[in-house]
């Protein structure tokens, strides 16, 4: 097939969501000219995030518009190297979207820092309880960056977004109200904490009972209107409860679409090619550079390179890693020999819960945001001792309050039978009286959870899927059981009419049940060529100009939702090619 | 209120009902549908006629009205589901793209997974629903001398429980998978917005007390804290 060579340009960008239009904001404000390829359309949240039409859970929630299409692509699983891998043929554990905004644009908008522990586990946890405690096939590493290094760029992003939350702790000046237990920061949240709700009281005040310190979960749901660094403004949340899933027609919910685009967009040096749907990077192996990508119009199926100076993978976990294997740059994870890179360290979360149910309640479930929650983080990281328990990992708890849309949302209590007039019952009986103290746990790296080339499902572009090989580990089952018995001590210290029994992780990984979007690893960063594919500036070791964003990056996976850190680093990696690679191209870590 | 505008439902309900159950039995006895859509004009001369299907057969539609009038009956909590039009949403979402597939990766091998690999047949779901309704109305013709809507309510409520259960073979299929197919399809029927032809009279809705559209709730979020908060549920096309 013929490929239509087009006018190079300073730098290409792959995938046009958080990571992508960071990145190209930030070297289009260096001067250089950049094309933004996008897979899927170009959205707005005035043409597309409209109401009354946004409000549509069938159309959004269930039959799962905003995601990436799986007809088109999707990914394999298998939960051992001995099994035959299948297909995910609709998406149900996890939803990475598609078009601007990427799954920037129907998050919930939990925005965290890691806790300082998180970035350097491997480092801590041998300094704590000794060199021998991490089992050889648990294969977690340290991002090599510390905390005073990405602090600002933490700080950067909840500006961008205008981050409703509470600081704990200002330059280590604890505050009560706020997580103490946070890594210091240097200022305090752009916008005050979003309205607590009745569950998130109850949730608090029996936390408080118990001698934890419940605070806001950072919420990117403004709590009010707010003006940004870029010049967009954002407005105040109406608690509409159509968060995740959904696009927000206030513009409340920070989003790429509503943070970024309006700026990149008026901006000549930046070019978005919508429906552009990147098949693989040109690499120069010899010169060891990426000269560029090619991709598919997906109106005409015509291929096109794009050459590059720079080249910026800005894709989910799944497009950065499968991008890398079908390039052929670097070597791939072997989890026979251990050796190879990319595709190693694909990690997942944990997590449990317990639901109670209070006859007296009244919780109006529909008046929520996505991130609308209170947590403790007392039974999170490395905040509490490890001595003797079997795992290394933590989880942060809490009850949020994301919206009460009742095709997906109607807890009844266990025992309930699943239709007919007992069901009816017990649905209009409950329906607003049950929340869920929820734990969401970290998932570390395990030599036999990684990703590599399927060997027989093919793409809409002709390439492999992807294949996850994974399961839970039994580092994982602990942490789960352990976070599940936490959620449940506090469900029976809260006077609730039923407590139902906690639910732990516990079988292989299911891919049907919704669990969480925040699949890592596959090009992780690392001090070491041999067992990571990019270093502390997520730079390539393989071709200086390719630097790769996102959460493929992460050595392993924390408890809490990465966006806060896919942003930081985003911001971090650009600015070491702005203020340092274009000054002096070439490795900016030795080998 | 939840049975506001009830005294029109129910007879309109009932109305279809007993075409319904004609149409049934029709089917049954002159062992073809032609006869029996011949025979829905006659009868559908009143106010509320039921609505004209898509995709449907007589013979589904009739399965599927006495499935998920099993699933939700009538009681003082709500009309029955197919009162509420959930087999009419059942069959425009058939009739439509998800119905035909859209969003759902269709290339082979197709090989029997775990369930943890979730749905992997190479069916649509339009083919899904077709393949299943005849699965089980074969079963209950062997088993019990009729189709699954031709059977009294008891021994369709015993029967469900079975399916459920998984205690039944379904040529090839999965019982279990496809009663969960045919109970989310319902509960989508009964609870999403109205504009797709089911929760008619936002009887879904009332029955929890979900307030639909517009939802925005800056002020009654602290407002209404620990109180309930029911208005009358709109639906996005009560916005238009």
């Amino acid at each position: 097939m013929s490929v239509i060579r087009l006018k190079p340009v300073d730098a290409v960008v792959v995938g046009v969501g958080w990571t992508g239009a960071i990145a190209a904001r930030e070297l289009t404000k260096a001067g250089l000219t950049v094309v933004g390829l996008e897979r899927g359309p170009h959205r707005t949240p005035a043409e597309d995030f409209a109401l009354p039409g946004i409000r549509d859970e069938l159309r959004y929630a269930v039959r799962q518009e905003l995601f990436q299409d799986t007809a088109t692509e999707t990914v394999t699983l298998r939960h051992s190297r001995a099994e035959t891998a299948l297909p995910m043929r609709r998406w149900g554990a996890f939803t990475p979207g598609t078009g601007t905004g990427g799954a920037g644009s129907h998050w919930n908008g939990m925005h965290w820092r890691y806790l300082p522990y998180d970035l350097n586990p491997r480092s801590h946890i041998e300094g704590r309880y000794g060199r021998d405690a991490i089992p050889p096939e648990m294969t977690i590493g340290d991002f090599g960056v510390g905390w005073d290094e990405i602090e600002p760029y933490y700080d950067r992003f909840e500006k961008l977004c205008g981050v409703s939350g509470k600081a704990g702790n200002i330059r280590g000046r604890k505050i009560p109200g706020g997580n103490m237990l946070e890594g210091p920061r240097s200022s305090e949240f752009p916008n005050a904490p979003l309205a607590r709700t009745a569950s998130g009281d109850l949730f608090a005040r029996t936390a408080e009972k118990l001698g934890y310190n419940p605070f806001p979960l950072p919420a990117s749901n403004a709590s009010a209107v707010y003006t940004n660094f870029e010049g967009a403004t954002l407005g105040a949340c109406t608690y509409c409860g159509h968060c995740e899933r959904f696009g927000c027609e206030t513009n409340a919910k920070a989003s790429p679409n509503s943070t970024l685009m309006p700026a990149l967009l008026a901006d000549k040096r930046f070019t978005l090619r919508a429906g552009a749907y990147v098949k693989d990077i040109v690499y120069d192996r010899r010169a060891r550079k990426a000269t560029g990508v090619r991709y598919v119009d997906t109106r005409t199926g015509e291929e096109y390179e794009q050459p590059a100076n720079l080249v910026i993978l800005g894709g989910y976990v799944f497009t950065n890693t499968l991008l890398m294997l079908v390039s052929g740059i670097g070597r791939p994870y072997d989890p026979a020999t251990g050796k190879g890179a990319v595709g190693r360290n694909y990690c997942y979360q944990t997590g449990g819960g317990t639901q109670v149910f209070v006859r007296d309640a009244a919780f109006n479930p529909f008046m929520g945001a996505g991130a609308l929650g209170t947590n403790i983080d007392e039974y999170n990281g490395d905040n509490f001792d490890h001595g003797g328990l079997g795992f290394f990992g933590g989880s942060t708890m809490g009850v949020t309050t994301g919206g009460g849309r009742p095709i997906l949302n109607r807890a009844v209590p266990p025992g309930t039978p699943r239709w007919g007039r007992a069901w009816k019952q017990a649905t209009a009986d409950w329906y607003g009286r049950s929340l869920t103290i929820g734990a969401s746990g970290a998932q570390y790296a395990h030599r036999e959870n990684y990703l590599d080339l399927d060997p027989t499902y093919r793409d809409a572009l002709g390439r492999p899927l992807l294949r996850m090989t994974f399961n839970y580990r039994e580092n994982d089952y602990r942490l789960s059981e352990y976070a599940a018995s936490v959620t449940e001590r506090i469900a029976r210290a809260m006077d609730a009419t039923i407590v139902a029994a906690p639910k732990p992780r516990r079988g292989d990984f299911h891919s049907v049940p919704y669990q969480s979007t925040h699949n890592t690893g596959g090009t992780i960063m690392g001090s070491d060529p041999r067992s990571s594919v990019v270093n502390r500036y997520l730079q390539s070791w393989d071709a200086d100009n390719l630097f790769i964003l996102g959460a493929s990056v992460f050595p392993q996976n924390t408890s809490y939702n990465p966006t806060g850190t896919v942003g930081a680093l985003a911001y971090w990696a650009t600015d070491a090619i702005v203020n340092r690679y274009l000054k002096a191209p070439g490795a900016l870590v030795q080998a | 209120m939840v049975l506001g505008s009830d005294s029109k439902t129910e007879r309109g309900g009932l109305q279809r009902r007993e075409l319904i159950a004609g149409a049934g039995l029709l089917a049954t006895a002159l062992a073809g549908t032609a006869k029996a859509v011949d025979a829905a004009p006659a009868v559908r001369s009143s106010a509320s006629a039921p609505d004209a299907m898509l995709t449907l057969s007589a013979t589904e539609q009739a399965f599927l009205t006495a499935v998920v009038d099993q699933i939700i009956p009538a009681d003082a909590l709500s009309p029955a589901a197919s009162d509420c039009g959930v087999v009419t949403f059942i069959d425009r979402q058939l009739a439509g793209a998800w119905g035909g597939g859209a969003r759902l990766y269709r290339s082979g091998p197709f090989l029997k997974g775990k369930p943890e690999h979730g749905y992997q047949l190479p069916l649509t779901p339009r083919e899904y629903f077709a393949a299943g309704i005849a699965a089980v109305n074969d079963w209950t013709v062997r088993a019990h001398g009729g189709p699954f809507d031709a059977l009294t309510p008891d021994v369709q409520a015993a029967l469900l429980h079975q399916l459920e259960k998984g205690e039944v073979a379904l040529d090839g299929l999965s019982a279990t998978a496809f009663f969960d197919a045919l109970l989310a399809i319902t509960m989508e029927g009964f609870f999403a917005d109205p504009i797709y032809g089911g929760n008619r009279d936002k009887a879904g809705w009332k029955m929890v007390g979900y307030p639909g559209l517009p939802a925005t709730y800056a002020n009654a979020i602290t407002e209404y804290r620990g109180r309930r908060y029911r208005p009358e549920p709109r639906s996005i096309g009560d916005f238009l």
